[in-house]
């Protein structure tokens, strides 16, 4: 049987090919991919690749202390670099441990590739040691899997699931790997004769859509640019199309969470994040617009809040390389499918062919409502002599990184410190902000700051975190202690779960259930402990002193900062509610917390 | 064809725009014959809270090594132009028609009843079979089991009308279905 497959090989690809074990296909393949790094774990069901691994030099192997860590390590490294993370793990608790950064990967559009070790083919089925239904397990927060039985398959699929966790809407792919088939030996199929031209997506937009889109947009009174993740996805060069669209239109732009840095914030045009909890002046423009122009985002619910709600006087134009992303919450007026970064480069081109041009005075109504907005100052918060506010400890930082010559990466964990870092760190590049968006996974920042630290060697790599989530992936500590990766971890530590505590206070009648963490570590003894550096401030005049040490350190540096326990993050659009109805801080306090 | 019932709004988000109607569409899916296809499917259905009618599933090309599924789902047009979408977000799926709405097309299933029972309603079971054109495809002295084609509206009938007569077991196929006139699908 195996023969005649092999057989089968050689003649279609017209030459005999090189013979050697499925583990060394592996990274033969790897190598062929332009791999240079992988994460990883090893054990029983992956030993042999482990051991192909030993014996070469072109792959360095990054050995972190949990699955979880690897899969959100590799997402760090694509998100930072735009090449796809590689992921090393053995079968069982390997790969179960490794499907919420699968999981992730998937709702943010990440190219990854996991490899997950399998008991050997006759033994599937058995409930064999450290055997789990991974192909099973996966299916659905994967972008597609394989579970490879026959060794001559195995180097056109690991050269297929790359060209699908990177083509179209990126994603993750994992390969379930059985050990004997590792063992086995079989013929290597290189990357220019595997035929992965089964899985071909739309990328070149229809013309005709770009031409009414952009006649659309140049007539438009009250527009806004909504931009996200697909843009940074698309490339760098998408990022420097959309900056000088949107520059020749000198319309507004917001942009999702995912979205930030495609659009430098330093622009006068850039109204600050838009959803739950992003800028006045973005929600409301959204709300009042008469075109949007959404660009590589998917009106995700954090985005729209009340659908039937959103932006009711407007046309929408929708611009998304995923067909099934195109009318699944809100009808819009213009679809059009493909690549954010071929749409934007047609719709420059089409804006210059045509000649459009808007002058200051046709915007002039639009840009004074929106100045309005912007007089609420949104994000201002009550400024305190004693203790650290946690916005405050962000604008210190920002205060040292704008001093600081290094090229600056933030990755976070979940919850308010998030946000914070979202509203309170302007982005000016793509692929400098990482952060999960989409499934919102606790312990993402730091093994995130790790891959993104291995991927840009000299770039100054910061973890925003709070000190609920830090603990959820801290032995990851370890990692970054083992490698000399000098990331930085700023805690924002209130003590509590801050968004749940807020949603607790604001909509749950201020019973704080199970929000209030007792017994954390000592955050400075524990990264000592790992070999680390620990800082902590207290006091206001703490603050700028650790920051300015944190900056200069050559391992990672856990910086214990103690804010305020019962600060809120504001504005906030309470789920279910529409953009015109947030919640400002100064209304927080007539906010009837007994209504819920 | 489209079966008309409103929904009732229960989401705490309030109602979805658009449209309520919901419509009963029969897709056809080309897909890759490979272990693990079906699976996909019938998570992307579950997983997404769609409903499913019937679906059936074979290989049609040895040397293509594809198969065919016919599904019969129900939904508001938008979830249905949903369901096409993510379907062909799948991998291993090569095309999806939306029969229905793409014009004329010819559905069919079959069904295997056994019917149990003596005197007049035998005869009365073998009389109404005639009319149906249902075959006879096994018999005892006190048993049938008629194997009926057509429509899933005309197997309905059919069963309705055996059913006081002693049915004791119904299999069916759930829709195949193909498009009319000269063009591939």
């Amino acid at each position: 049987m195996i023969n005649a497959v092999k057989e089968k090989t050689k003649t279609a690809t017209g030459k005999k090919s090189k013979t050697m074990s499925g583990a060394q296909m592996v990274i033969e393949a790897l190598i062929e991919q332009g791999v240079d790094t992988i994460f990883g774990y090893p054990g029983g069901a992956v030993l042999p690749i482990y051991d192909a691994i030993f014996q070469q030099k072109k792959i360095k192997h990054i050995l972190c202390r949990h699955e979880q860590g690897a899969a959100h390590a590799a997402e760090g490294y694509a998100r930072s670099t735009g090449k796809p993370g590689v992921v090393l793990v053995t079968s069982g608790p390997g790969a179960t441990n490794a499907v919420t950064g699968l999981t992730d990967a998937l709702l943010d559009s990440i190219p990854l590739v996991c490899i997950t070790g399998q008991v050997p083919t006759f033994l599937i089925g058995n409930d064999a040691f450290q055997e789990a239904d991974t192909t099973g397990i996966t299916r659905p927060c994967t972008k597609h899997n394989y579970l490879v039985k026959d060794v001559d398959d195995l180097s056109n699929v690991v050269h297929e699931a790359f060209h699908v966790a990177t083509s179209g809407r990126p994603g993750p792919v994992v390969i379930d790997l059985p050990k004997d088939i590792q063992f086995a030996e079989g013929s290597y199929i290189p990357k220019a004769k595997a035929v992965t031209h089964m899985y071909q997506p739309q990328t070149k937009p229809d013309m005709k859509a770009i031409r009414e889109a952009v006649k659309l947009i140049a007539n438009a009174k009250r527009p806004i640019f909504y931009t996200g993740g697909g843009v940074i996805n698309a490339g760098p060069k998408a990022s420097k199309d959309l900056t000088d669209l949107v520059k020749k239109t000198g319309y507004p732009i917001t942009s999702t969470l995912m979205g930030l840095g495609a659009f430098p914030a330093h622009e006068d045009q850039w109204l600050g994040m838009l959803g739950m909890h992003g800028t006045y002046e973005a929600n409301w423009a959204m709300h009042d617009c008469d075109v949007m122009i959404c660009i590589g985002a998917r009106f995700d619910d954090r985005v729209t809040g009340d659908v039937t709600k959103f932006s009711p006087h407007s046309k929408k134009i929708h611009i998304d390389i995923d067909p099934s992303s195109i009318n699944k919450i809100i009808n819009v007026d213009i679809p059009i499918v493909g690549d954010a970064g071929l749409a934007i480069a047609a719709m420059l081109k089409e804006w210059k062919d045509k000649k459009y041009k808007r002058t200051k005075a046709e915007l002039k109504p639009w840009w004074d409502q929106i100045e309005e907005w912007r007089g609420v100052k949104c994000l201002n918060y009550k400024k305190s002599d004693t203790i650290i506010k946690p916005q405050y400890a962000l604008e210190r930082l920002q205060h040292h990184l704008n001093k600081s010559k290094k090229d600056t990466f933030i990755t976070t964990e979940v919850g308010q410190h998030q946000m914070w870092a979202a509203q309170f760190l302007p982005f000016n590049k793509p692929n400098r902000w990482m952060t999960s968006g989409g499934l919102g996974t606790m312990g993402y920042g730091l093994p995130a700051a790790i891959g993104t630290q291995l991927g840009n060697k000299n770039g100054l790599v910061i973890d925003i975190a709070g000190e609920a989530s830090i603990l959820m992936n801290i032995q990851e500590m370890s990692t970054a202690v083992q490698y000399n990766l000098p990331v930085k971890i700023f805690i924002l530590n209130n003590q509590w779960m801050g968004m749940v505590r807020q949603w607790q206070e604001l909509l749950h009648g201020e019973r704080y259930s199970q929000s209030y963490t007792e017994s954390l570590p000592d955050f400075v003894k524990l990264a000592e402990a790992y070999g680390g550096i620990g800082l902590r401030a207290t006091t206001l005049d703490e603050l700028d002193d650790v920051i300015e040490q944190m900056l200069v350190t050559d391992k990672v540096t856990i910086v214990d900062v103690q804010v305020c326990q019962s600060e809120n993050c504001f504005p906030m659009i309470p789920s279910g509610k529409a953009h015109n109805e947030m919640i400002l801080s100064a209304d927080a306090e007539k906010f009837d917390k007994k209504l819920v | 064809m489209l079966a008309k019932k409103k929904i009732q709004s229960i989401s705490v988000y309030g109602e979805g725009p658009g449209e309520r109607l919901i419509e009963r569409h029969t897709l056809s899916v080309l897909v890759d014959n490979e272990p693990g296809v079906l699976a996909r499917v019938i998570g992307l259905f579950s997983g997404r809270g769609y409903n499913i009618e019937s679906l059936t599933v074979a290989e049609v090309s040895k040397e293509l090594n594809q198969s065919r599924m016919t599904i019969v789902a129900v939904g508001t047009s938008s979830v249905i132009d949903q369901i096409r979408h993510q379907l062909e977000r799948l991998v291993p799926v090569h095309k999806v028609n939306d029969l229905t709405e793409e014009g004329a097309h010819v559905e069919r299933e079959l069904a295997l009843i056994k019917v149990v029972g003596d005197g007049d309603k035998r005869i009365e079971a073998l009389r109404s079979a005639n009319i149906f054109r249902a075959r006879v495809v096994d018999s005892t002295q006190s048993s049938f089991v008629f194997e009926i084609t057509g429509s899933t509206e005309k197997v309905d009938a059919f069963i309705d009308l055996m059913r006081p007569l002693g049915i004791v077991n119904i299999s069916r196929t759930g829709a195949a279905a193909i498009s009319r006139g000269p063009e591939k699908i």
